[in-house]
């Protein structure tokens, strides 16, 4: 028995869909932002996957600045929330209704 | 044999924190389960030879994005239980298992599989370190350095965004001061 | 050369735009003196053309390409030769005069700068069409003239009727230049060129099916603008509109154009005989029942304007047996005589504070001297008598028709002189002779301004001495049409219709005078008459129209409107803008600002999208085995 690329992406799938289903049913903006992470991590997973099995370094690079993008995320993305709760004491996902149309 | 188990086992471990990451009621408990999924995710880096990643993904996400969070979650009340109003969790479930199907499926099919094409194949007698350095400073050169500035301004962003009104804390004020505090936000158009 | 053509052409279209710009103000005399002396300039610009033109030079000269697509080419190119020439003459001079007739005419008119504007525009258009070399250029002068003439009889649009004239005359004309156009294309598609002399050149060679298929839609047209039956009602109805513009447009120019279009396709015409003789026939048709009509008629204006119809008639009638020089001839008398007695009867109406019908008149003489002599001149010449213009004219009409041996044309011809002497002279007698009706209804009447008369005097001598140039005129445009001489064979024979033709129209003259110049009485008995009614009414074809052809129409438009248009139509985009709409409305409930909501969406969006990406992956990797199932199923 041997492991496969297809094993890897899979996994990825799977993780990602877990990742999917946080982002739907989480309020809590912190919570939300836990599942981004999932979800590049996820992807992650299987671009470094693929730079395995095929021999190209190109995979692991994206990996890299995926992570390099997560990590500009959470700092801006902490920083609005520190902001946002000092504003209205709260960071439940359904007090931020100023979008209504 | 190794490789098989420890693929398994790894998958099963973050498969298992992730889950417990997105319904955990805790946040502590989520964050804590980040975490190690986090560093299972890593473990298969070191399975796929990407031991540069590997390491990165230590650093940064279990390192840096994680403490970052604890502090971020010092700001807020997490004590108390995260109660999701969500109820219907159907919608969710079915979405992303569709999803999950279907990305499986556009795997599977071989006009996607036999397509991919070794543009910069791995380089033979050099440890992985080495082989994404030499690629990141040739062909990504400008990506790297861009997302170097990205960083730096999403640094300053986060320190100004954050840094405001670092004197005053809410869990200590009083609720009539935190009052006060909001009313002038709004006359200031904060 | 070139620059005086130039100068013959747009003079008035300087005129007019000068005009133009003063439309807005209040009478300016000077809005009628420039146009009037650039119309003067273009007179003269012309003249030395003829003068040239006598001398045998002819000019044709291409201001500029106006289309050149493929094997289309059609240049703003235009021609002076013996026709043209004519033509320009007749238009300028006559257009001259009457400008500077409407000074006085249109003096208290507040709206005198547009008139001006407009009328010049007219002579612009006309220039263009009658200068032109080929059909495309004479198809916009054709319509230019339409257009101002549309907009010179509904000059008075607060009148209801002169704006339901000016439409009238504008869609009969429409219907006409349906056929123009189709004739013109008909010309392209077979000879490959508008230009008059390569197409000409061309049509001896085509069949002689398709020559008669050109030559009737070309005539169709000619038809409209010349109101010829069936559609001939505008011509009377377009005499709400002012008298000058009568006088130019629908005496004198316009309403000749189709004369012009015939003569000018005289070598067209020449190969199809048949249609030329229908022409003929349908001339000579118009020619008495136009005059059948003037003959009972109790408006001035519109015995003129029947007077013309019927002289139009003459002028087919001559064209269409060939004999388009005569035509031609008759065209540029009939200019002269005609506008003159529109103009008097201008200076008539002016006296009688518009009223027009002549039994309200009577006994004119005594107060109107010189409009009551151009006014008996002017009919002396259109009754035909020697030595004024349309005896010459006329007299060569009658002589064709005979020495071509069409004797019921002939006599029918003959027979409208009669009746064209005798409705002449009723409305002389009544308008000028007689007890003096007028008093009755408190009318002051009172002569024109002096320099209206003196404008209107050179129409009088062209109207008097016109055939005294036949010869001249004859030698010049026999170098482009056919030199035909109609020489009746016998000397006798020609002297006893000659001297015949005379007597006939003078006895007719002297009854009408009998019969209207002493008290003129209601003759109530004759006008219960069958005939006088149908006369009196046209023939009932304007109100034949109304009921069978312009009722059905507005019926079948408002089912039009009801039905289709509200219901179908409207109910279409009235349903495409609610559906928009309430789907607006119903899918507003997803945009409610909760980010949480928006992820889901988003989600679902990215489920469709991959679902679509699997069934594109799946068809594409089984593409083989899905087209041998379809060949199966389809073969």
């Amino acid at each position: 028995m041997e492991i496969t690329l297809t094993h890897y992406l899979v996994l990825s799938t799977i993780l990602f869909s877990i990742g999917l289903v946080g982002i739907m049913r989480r309020k809590n903006l912190l919570m939300l932002f836990f599942a981004t992470e999932i979800l590049l991590n996820a992807v992650n997973v299987g671009l470094a996957a693929i730079s395995h099995y095929y021999n190209d370094l190109t995979g692991q690079l994206f990996a890299f600045f995926i992570i390099a993008i997560a990590a500009s995320e959470i700092a801006v993305g902490l920083g609005l929330l520190i902001v946002w709760y000092k504003r209205t004491g709260s960071i439940d996902l359904d007090t931020l209704t100023s979008m209504k149309g | 044999m190794f490789e098989v188990i420890s693929f398994y086992l790894f998958s099963f471990l973050t498969i298992a924190m992730f889950w417990i990451a997105v319904t955990s009621s805790q946040a502590l408990h989520a964050l804590s389960a980040l975490a190690a999924g986090m560093i299972f995710i890593s473990g298969f880096f070191f399975i796929l030879d990407a031991d540069f990643l590997g390491a990165i993904q230590i650093v940064v996400y279990s390192g840096a994005v994680l403490v970052l969070y604890s502090f971020g979650m010092m700001f807020f009340d997490t004590t108390r239980d995260i109660v999701e109003r969500e109820v219907n969790t159907l919608i969710p479930s079915v979405l992303s298992v569709l999803s999950a199907v279907m990305v499986v499926l556009i795997f599977m099919a071989p006009i996607v599989g036999d397509n991919i094409i070794s543009h910069y194949p791995v380089i033979e007698g050099a440890g992985n370190a080495q082989q994404v350095g030499m690629v990141l400073f040739t062909k990504y050169l400008i990506p790297f350095e861009v997302a170097a500035i990205m960083l730096l301004v999403a640094m300053i962003a986060g320190i100004v965004l954050a840094g405001k009104k670092m004197d005053k804390s809410l869990t200590l004020m009083r609720d009539e001061e935190i009052e006060i505090m909001h009313e002038r936000d709004r006359k200031a158009g904060l | 050369m070139e620059m005086l053509l130039y100068i013959a052409l747009f003079s008035p279209l300087v005129g007019s735009l000068f005009a133009a710009l003063f439309t807005a103000q209040k009478k300016t005399l000077i809005a009628g003196v420039v146009p009037s002396a650039l119309l003067f300039t273009s007179f003269v610009a012309s003249t030395l053309l003829l003068i040239q033109v006598l001398q045998g030079n002819t000019i044709n000269v291409e201001l500029m390409t106006w289309m050149a697509t493929g094997n289309l080419y059609i240049p703003f190119g235009f021609v002076i030769d013996q026709i043209s020439v004519t033509m320009m003459m007749v238009v300028t001079l006559v257009s001259t005069i009457v400008h500077i007739y409407s000074i006085g005419y249109m003096d208290h008119d507040k709206s005198f700068n547009r008139f001006f504007s407009w009328l010049s525009a007219f002579v612009f258009s006309m220039m263009v069409l009658v200068m032109s070399d080929n059909f495309a250029g004479l198809f916009i002068g054709w319509e230019g003239v339409g257009l101002c003439s549309w907009a010179l009889i509904g000059f008075w649009y607060h009148k209801e009727s002169a704006t339901w004239a000016a439409n009238e005359a504008f869609i009969m004309n429409r219907i006409a230049d349906l056929g123009m156009l189709i004739g013109i294309f008909l010309v392209y598609w077979n000879t490959g060129t508008l230009q008059y002399a390569e197409a000409f050149a061309i049509m001896p060679t085509l069949d002689n099916s398709t020559l008669t298929m050109i030559g009737i839609f070309l005539f169709i047209g000619a038809m409209g603008k010349s109101a010829q039956f069936p559609l001939h009602t505008w011509l009377a109805d377009a005499m709400e509109g002012p008298t000058p513009v009568s006088a130019l447009i629908h005496a004198a120019t316009m309403v000749t154009a189709g004369v012009y279009l015939i003569v000018r396709s005289n070598e067209l015409y020449d190969l199809i005989p048949n249609v030329g003789l229908f022409i003929a026939s349908l001339g000579a048709f118009v020619a008495m029942f136009a005059a059948s009509m003037a003959l009972v008629n109790r408006d001035m204006k519109r015995i003129i304007a029947y007077s013309t119809l019927s002289q139009l008639g003459y002028m087919f009638a001559a064209a269409g047996l060939g004999a388009y020089w005569v035509a031609l001839f008759h065209l540029v008398a009939h200019a002269f005589f005609k506008a003159l007695l529109f103009l008097g009867a201008g200076n008539v109406m002016h006296a009688m504070s518009d009223e027009l019908d002549p039994f309200k008149m009577g006994g004119l003489r005594k107060v109107m001297k010189g409009t009551f002599i151009m006014m008996t001149l002017a009919s002396v010449a259109l009754a035909g008598l020697f030595p004024l213009a349309g005896f010459f004219s006329k007299d060569l009409i009658l002589e064709a028709a005979f020495a071509e041996h069409h004797f019921i044309i002939y006599s029918v011809l003959l027979f409208t002189a009669g009746l064209t002497a005798f409705y002449s002279f009723r409305l002389v007698a009544l308008i000028f002779h007689g007890e003096e009706r007028y008093k009755i209804f408190g009318i002051h009447p009172h002569e024109a301004y002096k320099f209206m008369l003196v404008a209107m005097s050179p129409l009088a001598i062209l109207a008097v001495i016109a055939g005294s140039l036949k010869m001249t005129y004859f030698e010049m445009v026999t170098n482009l049409l056919p030199a035909t001489e109609y020489h009746i064979h016998s000397h006798t024979t020609y002297w006893i219709m000659t001297i015949g033709t005379q007597l006939f129209v003078g006895l007719a003259i002297a009854f009408a005078y009998k019969k209207y110049i002493g008290k003129v009485k209601e003759d109530k008995e004759f006008e219960k008459r069958f005939c006088y009614k149908v006369l009196f009414n046209q023939y009932y074809i304007p109100h034949f129209y109304d009921e069978y052809i312009v009722k059905p129409y507005r019926e079948l438009s408002y089912i039009f409107w009801k039905q289709i248009d509200l219901k179908i139509v409207d109910a279409t985009v009235d349903f495409i803008g609610t559906s928009l709409y309430k789907t607006g409305e119903v899918t507003r409930g997803v945009q409610n600002g909760n980010l949480s909501t928006m992820l889901k969406w988003m989600v679902a969006g990215l489920a469709v999208l991959l679902v679509l990406a699997a069934m594109f992956t799946l068809v594409a990797t089984n593409a083989d085995f899905l087209l041998s199932v379809y060949h199966d199923l389809g073969a």
